[in-house]
């Protein structure tokens, strides 16, 4: 009884942030009503009993893939007003697809009943008194290695597709070349000198650099590739 | 009234319907297109769990979380080219993105 009304109120918040996140006009609140809606899907799989399922969608949906949509909408300076120009020239038509659909659908439901050998054909059917993680990792590095294996293949390739991307070239970032800095020889950088006994450096045409008056600008950094010594005469 | 196997392949119908009528309804914006899109596909999700609890049945999890994995994909996937259609054009106007036609 109590997982009836559970369901009915998960469901009706469910669908009303579905319908906010696609009407809303600033779309931070879009993403933030599909985190509610996130989150409501994942009460109804608890309540089915898929209880593995439901905290992996509050994790990897509300933690990585709604946080992303919230770092794009706020990082992109984008001009929202504007893009929302043809949403009254769009609504009919969008309304007149999803009633079709929806009827559709509709009718495909009411008239369909499960198979009574349906249950017969079931691949792998539920153990009781097994914890829904245990059977569903009991499938997933048995039966099903190797689409799990192919799973993360998917997530490799969207990785590396999302830094290829995004990847550019900055003139004024400091690189570090470390062709240059195996290549350095002692020699290059470093002068050895004979300085006479009791004459100083001053004898031998090395001035120390005079006390600065005042405090210097900023002092000019050199790139780590160049040795401490390289700037002295 | 007991809640079945119609009840949840109810609510993803209409969260199927919702995600397809944003997609009409924000034709310009291509987050809200996105979202759409994740929505889509937990209304997917939605009826492979009710599927694999209504028949007692492990694999409709399994798949479950095969479709997460492609849904976190594509969404890492369509906002990096979104961020550098922003980058390139300065906005993310979907109707503009016909410059490649011939």
């Amino acid at each position: 009884m109590i997982a009836s009304v559970m369901f009915y109120v998960f469901a009706a918040i469910l669908l009303t942030a579905a319908a906010m996140v696609v009407s809303a006009r600033n779309p931070v609140h879009a993403v933030l009503f599909l985190i509610v809606v996130f989150f409501n899907a994942a009460s109804l799989f608890l309540l089915t009993g898929a209880e593995f399922l439901a905290m992996i969608l509050i994790i990897v949906y509300v933690g990585a893939v709604a946080v992303l949509f919230l770092f794009v909408v706020m990082m992109l300076d984008v001009n929202f007003t504007a893009l929302r120009s043809g949403f009254q020239r769009y609504l009919p038509v969008g309304l007149a697809v999803g009633a079709v659909l929806l009827a559709e659908l509709t009718i495909v439901l009411s008239g369909w009943k499960v198979a009574p050998e349906a249950s017969m054909l079931r691949l792998a059917p539920r153990v009781a008194h097994v914890h829904n993680t245990v059977q569903l990792g009991r499938l997933l590095y048995t039966q099903y290695i190797f689409l799990f294996q192919a799973a993360g293949l998917v997530l490799l390739v969207a990785m590396i597709g999302a830094i290829v991307l995004t990847l550019r070239e900055r003139s004024f970032s400091r690189h570090q070349d470390i062709a240059r800095q195996v290549a350095r020889m002692p020699d290059d950088t470093l002068v050895l000198m004979d300085v006479p006994s009791r004459t100083g450096i001053a004898g031998i045409g090395i001035q120390r650099p005079k006390p600065a008056p005042e405090p210097q600008p900023a002092p000019e950094l050199e790139p780590a590739a160049h040795g401490p010594a390289e700037g002295q005469p | 009234m007991e809640v079945g196997l119609f009840h949840y392949l109810f609510v993803g119908a209409l969260l199927l319907v919702m995600g397809i009528f944003g997609i009409f309804l924000n034709r310009k914006n291509v987050i809200v297109i996105l979202m759409s899109i994740e929505l889509i596909l937990l209304a997917a999700n939605l009826n492979l769990v009710a599927f694999s609890a209504a028949l007692d049945d492990m694999v409709g999890q399994v798949f479950v979380m095969f479709t997460l994995t492609v849904a976190a994909a594509e969404a890492a996937i369509g906002l990096a080219i979104v961020v550098i259609y922003f980058r390139n054009r300065g906005s993310i106007q979907v109707e503009d993105v016909n410059l490649m036609k011939g």
